[in-house]
């Protein structure tokens, strides 16, 4: 067994070994080992060419990330979390993703960006932000999270190895949970979405920090006869309409789950993909359950009031199946 | 004052000058015939700036710059014509017409854009470099930016960070007195602009941006100094804008008295004289140079003009490497 972090920095290494153009960079990745301990070695193994402590300049060292990409490197730029990530979003949306386009084909950005995000920490209003729908608006990047362990090192090596920019979010919580990986196996598609447990009558879709809130529900239904399937999104651009739509099409029944705010989240954006391409085969109303709308409270009961929890998705679900 | 020139050097300066002139007169009236549309920004008047800096650099240097860009990537080798037929918006254009007049780019010509986010093009410019530096290549990146981009978060970041990690950038600050309407003194603190990179270790020379060789002679040991020694450097060009901000402009915020007076150093009036009286030119020299540029423009529409529109079906193109949807 490995852990998310760990997984990661396997990846990391395999890259920064392999291939010259790879390096690594961001806030305290070097001698401080990384915010969450991801990168931690890194420095001494490859020295401080290839594992770069920026200044505290998140549009600037994002920027040169794009910079360095368009002159032929492969950088991995480390944002510490997504919180952070907002004095780089200038950078992500008027360069990074249009860079191509404005260029007319000419030129690529070939970076893969790495952040931390969501919440469950009690770390209030400023730190716990859940914003990958922002990323996952906009055409130009690709935006992955990953949910397992395993994907957490796969798709990183996917990242690096794709021409675009990718954008990965790793939710905080998972650093420190422990899964299988496999480094030898082909990895699957990190464009498509996982079925993590098959079900017959609701599918409870997710994606990063929120599956394993959705697994732990899928199990407290199966005790009161409810089989839930749990939707992985694992994409979060471009989403696997595909599958989403396919799994809603055998339970008839969905329940997205989502760390964001309701109003104009992925949530909103899976329930509307339903509506167009699902909306016959759908036997009850689609529910979200996602953060209450307000700034995420220190306070630890309303922090947990205010995140998705597995209660509330094991009643939503019941909800669905009560109604249809 | 005596130019030291030769006589080809003084061709060459005043040729270039010269095409970028014609070339935006011309898109002016483009732009009141609705062949051109959207924003369109003018280097009237600081076409010595973009002249002597390109003619200092290398074909093999990086160039970054802003959208007030035609000049520099028509000097830089971009035809004319593909400059002409981008802000046409046609498939032959520098950028297949996706760009438009703001967001000229050219792989061949290591021109990496025209950015219209003020300031957004400084760190780009800084990875350039840091990848050039991670590979052990000379090369230099020029980056072009106006006094309003000063004002700006990256920029300062970008200057740290260059110096920091002792990156091959040249910071070329096209001071204009003007970001917008906002005069140099009502948007920044300090407005001689060259005081903020010794705060960083940078060294920073200022240069009259209206006279061509000054401005070549500064940027040759700008540049040469940055090769040397793979560290930043910068120069600030004084220069002015004859012209309005874009076409919307109405131009409230400055006299015409004012424009009048800095048209008497209009870059390529003046070069002419001097270069005249210096002997190594000749009005007949001038003639020539007038008739091919005019035939150089007029071709360049055409090219625009013949340029077929990209199809619509195709407007999924150049999103990703491979079309997603
Ligand atoms: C970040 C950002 N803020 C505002 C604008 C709108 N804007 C376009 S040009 C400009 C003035 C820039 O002045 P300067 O950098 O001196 O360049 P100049 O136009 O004089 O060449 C402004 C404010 C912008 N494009 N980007
Ligand atoms: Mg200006």
């Amino acid at each position: 067994m490995t852990t998310y972090r760990d997984a990661v920095r396997t990846a990391l290494q395999t890259l920064l070994r392999e291939d010259p153009r790879v390096f690594l960079m961001g806030e305290d990745v070097g001698r401080y080992g990384g915010p969450y301990a991801v990168s931690k070695g890194l420095l001494k193994e490859f020295g401080e060419e290839r594992v770069r402590d920026t200044p505290l300049c998140e549009s600037t060292f994002v920027g040169a990330g794009i910079g360095a990409a368009l002159g032929g490197m492969r950088p991995i730029v480390e944002v510490m979390t997504v919180n952070f990530s907002l004095l780089a979003l200038d950078q992500v949306v008027n360069n990074a993703a249009v860079m191509r386009h404005m260029s007319g084909g000419q030129f690529e950005v070939p970076i893969a960006v790495r952040m931390a995000t969501g919440g469950g920490k009690q770390l209030a209003a400023q730190h716990s932000h859940s914003l990958e729908n922002w990323y996952a608006h906009i055409p130009g990047i690709k935006v992955l999270a990953p949910a397992t362990v395993q994907d957490a090192h796969d798709m990183l090596l996917a990242a690096v190895e794709d021409p675009d920019p990718v954008f990965i979010f790793e939710h905080q919580m998972l650093y420190g949970m422990e899964g299988p990986l496999d480094t030898e196996a082909t990895p699957p598609s990190p464009w498509k979405a996982a079925i993590r447990r098959s079900g017959s009558d609701v599918s409870l879709i997710a994606y990063g920090g929120s599956v394993h809130k959705a697994l732990t529900a899928a199990e407290k239904l199966e005790k009161e006869r409810v089989s839930a399937e749990v939707v992985d999104l694992r994409s979060l651009r471009p989403l696997d309409r595909e599958t989403i739509v396919a799994s809603v099409s055998r339970t008839h029944r969905a329940v997205v789950i989502d760390e964001a705010w309701k109003t104009g989240s992925l949530a909103s954006e899976i329930s509307a993909i339903l509506a167009e391409d699902a909306f016959y085969e759908l036997d009850a109303p689609v529910v979200r359950v996602c953060t209450l709308e307000v700034p995420i409270p220190y306070a630890k009961h309303l922090e947990e009031a205010a995140l998705p929890q597995v209660d509330r998705i094991v009643e939503a679900a019941k909800r669905s199946v009560g109604g249809g | 004052m005596t130019l030291y020139i030769s006589r080809d050097h003084a061709l060459d300066l005043l040729r270039q000058m010269i095409r970028i002139r014609r070339l935006e007169e011309k898109s002016v009236e483009l732009y009141s015939k609705q062949k051109i549309r959207g924003f369109l920004h003018l280097y009237i008047g600081e076409e010595a700036a973009g002249v002597g800096a390109m003619r200092a650099l290398r074909e093999d240097d990086n160039i970054v710059a802003t959208y007030r860009e035609h000049g520099q990537a028509l000097v830089r080798g971009i035809p004319a014509g593909e400059i002409m037929a981008e802000m046409y918006g046609k498939a032959n254009g520098c950028s297949g017409g996706r760009g438009g007049s703001m967001h000229l780019f050219s792989a061949k010509r290591r021109f990496y854009g025209g950015h219209a986010i003020v300031g957004g093009g400084l760190p780009i410019a800084v990875g350039l470099a840091l990848a050039d530096k991670m590979k052990g290549e000379a090369r230099v990146t020029a980056c072009f930016f106006g006094d309003g981009a000063t004002d700006e978060g990256e920029f300062h970041e970008s200057l740290n960070l260059a110096a920091l990690w002792k990156l091959p950038v040249l910071f070329l600050c096209e001071n204009n007195q003007y970001a917008m309407g906002t005069a140099l003194d009502r948007h920044v603190s300090d407005s001689d602009i060259v005081n903020n990179p010794p705060a960083y270790g940078i060294p920073s020379e200022s240069v009259n941006g209206m006279d061509v060789v000054a401005v070549e002679r500064a940027v040759h040991n700008a540049v040469e100094s940055v090769r040397e020694t793979s560290e930043p450097r910068f120069l600030e060009l004084r220069t002015y804008r004859f012209r309005a901000h874009s076409m919307y402009d109405a131009e409230l915020y400055r006299s015409k008295e004012e424009v009048e007076e800095h048209k008497k150093h209009d870059p390529i009036a003046n070069f002419q004289e001097r270069a005249m009286s210096d002997e190594l030119i000749t009005q007949s020299d001038i003639d020539t140079i007038e008739a091919d540029v005019a035939k150089e423009i007029a071709e360049a529409i055409e090219f625009a003009e013949r340029g077929e529109w990209e199809p619509v079906e195709d407007i999924t193109r150049h999103i990703y490497a491979r079309d997603l949807s």
